[in-house]
């Protein structure tokens, strides 16, 4: 079946429902924008499926700019993202079905959505240079119409806006640029005339540079993240779960071109640079998150330690086979994409479920949050689910490709190679302290909101949300269990997507695990007694360690049954009531106290500020009053974006001077231009 | 019998051993404690009969506490069962398909402790919080530690699987006092000391729920909620002991080369009993003579055993 049909039914599936959503009243739209969007998302998913599985075919469109044409034709690694972004599509279509409410579910908000599903589909599915920069300008003006979707109402929704139209240009530049670097050094534009050049002159560093830094700005990585925290707040919850689960895999998607499609024998400094980016993103991120109060803050922060891992797995892979050791670099690869599908699953759900949140007890900060797991259990079970899938505990798809991560990593290198060895160790590391700190950042997240008491009155008057909030959120869960459960099938697709080896299901039959032949150890350098010629290969099987719990926990469930039956649970106001200490729920730990630990410890790399006032009556030990303020900064944004900033208002002052509002002026800069142009177009 | 049954035997065995000795290495270690305070102390039996007290008392569960407040307990025994049939105390031997990979090890440990951390929260009382967010951080900082020494381990081998990591240093000696082996043994030693909370990251025995991190998170469980919980702790004390034992003195453990008959899984259970028992009655000891550090020293302390670990793994490289 060729791949062009496919992509015709996303175009016009996707353009009827810009036009539905432009001419429908209010109560018919948010019926049918929400379904049309959940079609194209299918039309994705079934596209992507084609070209994962080796389909062939393309859609080419004659005239994007005059004489200019442009091809889409998904390869298998761009269909595994179609994949991707479809289904995370169609969850944030079905929630919208009840979620998108107000200003969410606008006019402008129900054309610009399925034109920025368009845009991304459009970036993984292009074949070319045109197609693909075509596709990534509709995403961005389309993704930044919808972030300032509740301007009217909030103020600070247009800060964020102009920060992430601001950031998102920037990116489309350096992309723009980038590519312009390497078309004009290959003399075309498709991705088979690009991928011709020599990985190391000096045309291809810069282009290649230009390239990445573009695309870790679209996927949020430190230095470049500041819209991210701004951006995925502001914007409707069902935009943020896109942008988060599906935009910001863009990015990631670009990275892969580069270094796995067009350059896989790229030097091995550009995974340094993957490396250092993705190290510093991945423990920034998430020690940010681990201090944020405002529940979809959290999570914008830990996108960027999502990506950042993301990236540390595939500058590893670039270093590891740059340096020679191809079997381990593939495994990477692989571990790369099953990050990204598990945290594209976990993130989805965890923005979905905030946003039901938001909708049942108006509030994002957590410190005012509390006690929802018993208003709200649907929610609770899948957020629940999902945060455990995006600390990497086990049985969901984030342990999954955390295990591949660190397995690949301690398997790189090895005493042939010590420099190497020092290159994992530290990666490790910077996994290792990630994913602790994810622990903490995401039992505080899921303690703070759905345990204890309420701590406001808009936290106790929650409520059940609607039946799509649940089921999308639902449907999510399902999947970030499911892909940690059996993960054996989406591990070989990953590594038909890449093209790899290495990595295969362990098992014949569906319920499968992973196993890592691409890491085993020669067999000369075991020492072990008994290992046998198979006995080193990592394997991995979370079915059957899921069924050795089970079976422990049979014997538990006989003797707690027993016990039972001897003495019933009793339910009392106080179960430990040390000095009255659940009087008030104010006085239980809040968000903010949860993380104090964490700001203590970090609080130079948090920028950490914090200033106590004590009111005295006569006597210094009698306090009246006390104030406590605390401040936690984005040292990035503080010290580079600031002084970045003042300097452009600087620069645009002095060049106040140039217009004073004489016409002769005027004239005479028209005149010198005209010049210019003319002695540039001469020579 | 055959292999595979052989294995299953050996790993039942091996996990009843554990759940039966657990409470008296509690014993052990407490008596010794007692002792050397000048006390006649509870006897090694005392931990058996307050779980079996407990377990037959009924459970309080505070208003408006959640499933969690049942669920957790359940989810920390299982975490301690699943380390005390994954980990290799009396024998290497496993099945094929559930290899104990450490990486999966720590994170069966840390499904355990996050269980911890949200039974803490749960009732939403001042000092559960409290006790959470330490025990978390806690975690949280040890993470690094522990992976580097699971990584320094791993490099002899070629392997992180645990049973290969142990019958590695069975076969060849040196590796036990190789330094890079020494450093990551000691490197893990610190981090179990963190994670089964003893001195001097917290003081299992305090009675001052400002200083306590383990406790305050347990305050709210009593009957067999509580009971669930101190021996789902308890297990992962004296698997985690046993298992730095076992990488120390490896001899005597069944390994799988012997398709575990009896006599050797006989063998194993006594080597890994005394093993334990003499670790136990150090580490109390150690305890005795040192306090508990402030909550803000903790850090220093596991970073000073990440740079261990650190330099176990480049040591592995450049000195073997």
């Amino acid at each position: 079946m060729s791949l062009r049909l496919g992509l015709l039914a996303v175009l016009s599936l996707a353009l009827v429902a810009a036009c539905a959503g432009g001419a429908l009243g209010t109560a018919a739209r948010q019926r049918v924008s929400p379904l049309l969007g959940a079609l194209v998302g299918a039309a994705a998913v079934w596209t992507g499926a084609l070209a994962w599985s080796g389909g062939t075919g393309g859609l080419v469109v004659g005239t994007v700019l005059p004489g200019v044409g442009a091809r889409y034709a998904p390869d298998r690694l761009g269909g595994a993202f179609l994949v991707l972004v479809g289904a995370v599509t169609v969850l944030a279509s079905v929630w919208a079905l009840d979620g998108a409410r107000g200003t969410a579910a606008s006019r402008t908000a129900w054309v610009a959505y399925p034109l920025f599903v368009l845009g991304l589909l459009g970036v993984m599915a292009a074949a070319d240079v045109v197609a693909f920069l075509l596709a990534w300008e509709v995403m961005a003006v389309a993704s930044a119409v919808l972030v300032l979707a509740d301007h009217a109402h909030r103020p600070e929704v247009v800060g964020a806006g102009l920060w992430y139209a601001g950031m998102t240009q920037l990116s489309f530049l350096l992309v723009l640029g980038g590519f312009a670097v390497l078309a004009s050094a290959a003399g075309g534009t498709a991705w088979a005339d690009l991928a011709r050049l020599a990985p190391d002159a000096g045309a291809t560093g810069l282009g290649v540079g230009l390239l990445l830094l573009g695309f870790v700005t679209k996927a949020g990585a430190v230095p470049v993240h500041v819209w991210l925290p701004r951006a995925h707040p502001e914007a409707p919850s069902h935009v943020s779960a896109l942008m988060s689960a599906a935009m910001v895999k863009a990015g990631v998607y670009g990275v892969l071109l580069v270094v796995v499609r067009l350059f896989p024998a790229g030097p091995s400094w550009w995974g340094l640079v993957l490396l250092v980016v993705g190290s510093v993103s991945a423990v920034f991120g998430i020690l940010q998150a681990g201090v944020a109060a405002d529940l979809k803050r959290l999570l914008a922060y830990s996108t960027t330690e999502n990506v950042g891992l993301i990236l540390v797995a595939v500058g590893a892979a670039q270093v590891t086979t740059a340096r020679g050791d191809v079997a381990t670099g593939h495994v990477l690869l692989v571990a790369a994409l099953l990050l990204t599908s598990g945290h594209a699953a976990a993130k989805s759900v965890l923005f979905l479920t905030a946003g039901s949140v938001l909708h049942a007890t108006g509030l994002r900060d957590l410190d005012r949050l509390g006690g929802l797991g018993r208003t709200m259990p649907w929610t609770c079970g899948a957020f629940g689910v999902a945060a455990l899938g995006a600390a990497g505990l086990p049985v969901t798809a984030g342990f999954v490709a955390e295990w591949t991560l660190l397995q690949a990593l301690v398997h790189a290198g090895g005493p042939a190679d010590p420099r190497l060895g020092l290159v994992s160790a530290l990666a490790v590391t910077v996994v290792a302290l990630t994913a602790g700190l994810a622990l903490m950042t995401f039992t505080k997240a899921f303690g703070i909101a759905f345990l204890g008491r309420p701590r406001s009155d808009g936290a106790a008057a929650a409520h059940e949300v609607g039946r799509a909030e649940r089921v999308a959120a639902a449907l999510g869960a399902l999947a970030v269990l499911g892909l940690g459960l059996v993960p054996g099938p989406m591990a070989t697709a990953a590594v038909r997507a890449l093209g790899v080896d290495g990595v295969t299901a362990a098992g014949t039959t569906l319920a499968a695990g992973v196993r890592l032949g691409g890491v085993a150890a020669a067999p000369g350098a075991v020492g072990g007694a008994a290992a046998g010629a198979d006995g080193l290969v990592p394997v991995l099987d979370p079915l059957a360690l899921s069924l050795a719990t089970l079976a422990a926990l049979v014997v538990v469930a006989g003797v707690v049954a027993r016990l039972r039956r001897r003495a019933a649970r009793r339910a009392v106001e106080l179960g430990w009531g040390c000095g009255g200490a659940r009087v008030s729920p104010r006085m239980q730990y809040t968000a903010t106290s949860y993380a104090e630990p964490l700001v203590r410890i970090f609080d130079a790399p948090l920028g950490v500020s914090r200033s106590v006032a004590t009111t005295t009556a006569d006597a210094p030990y009698v306090v009246r009053a006390m104030s406590f303020r605390q401040r936690v900064r984005d040292v990035f944004e503080e010290h580079g974006y600031r002084p970045l900033l003042r300097a452009a208002a600087r620069v645009g002052d002095a060049g106040r001077a140039l217009h004073n509002g004489s016409v002769h002026r005027y004239l005479a800069w028209s005149f010198a231009t005209f010049v210019v142009v003319l002695g540039l177009a001469a020579r | 019998m055959s292999g595979e049954v052989r294995v299953v035997v050996a790993v039942v065995l091996q996990t009843v051993v554990v759940v039966v000795a657990a409470p008296f290495l509690v014993g052990v270690l407490r008596q010794v404690r007692a002792r050397w305070e000048g006390r006649v102390g509870q006897g090694l039996l005392q931990p058996w009969r307050d779980l079996v007290k407990l377990a037959r008392k009924e459970p309080l569960q505070a208003n408006g506490s959640t499933v969690v407040a049942w669920v957790a307990p359940v989810v920390v025994l299982g975490s301690g069962l699943l380390l005390a049939a994954l980990v290799p105390t009396v024998t290497t031997a496993g099945p094929a398909r559930l290899p104990a990979d450490l990486f999966v090890v720590v994170s069966v440990l840390l499904v355990g402790t996050v269980a911890l951390g949200l039974l803490g929260l749960d009732a939403g009382s001042a000092f559960g919080g409290m006790g959470s967010s330490r025990h978390l951080t806690i975690a949280a900082l040890v993470e690094p530690t522990v992976l580097l020494a699971v990584y320094a381990l791993s490099v002899p081998v070629g392997s992180t699987a645990l049973g290969p990591i142990v019958e590695g240093r069975l076969a060849d000696p040196g590796r036990v006092v190789a330094p890079a082996g020494v450093l990551a043994v000691v490197a893990l030693a610190i981090a179990v000391v963190a994670e089964t909370a003893r001195i001097p990251v917290d003081n299992p025995s305090t009675h001052l729920e400002l200083t306590m991190v383990h406790e305050a998170m347990v305050l709210e469980s009593s009957g067999r909620d509580l009971a669930a919980v101190e021996l789902g702790s308890w297990l992962r004390l004296s698997v985690l002991l046993a298992l730095v034992a076992n990488l120390v003195v490896p001899w005597g453990v069944a390994t799988a080369g012997d398709g575990p008959g009896l006599p050797a899984l006989a063998v194993g259970v006594v080597a890994v009993v005394v093993k334990t028992a003499v670790s136990g009655v150090l580490l109390a000891t150690a305890e005795v003579f040192m306090a508990k550090l402030r909550l803000f020293r903790v850090p220093e302390l596991l970073t000073g055993s990440f740079v261990l670990a650190f330099l176990a793994v480049t040591g592995s490289y450049v000195i073997g």
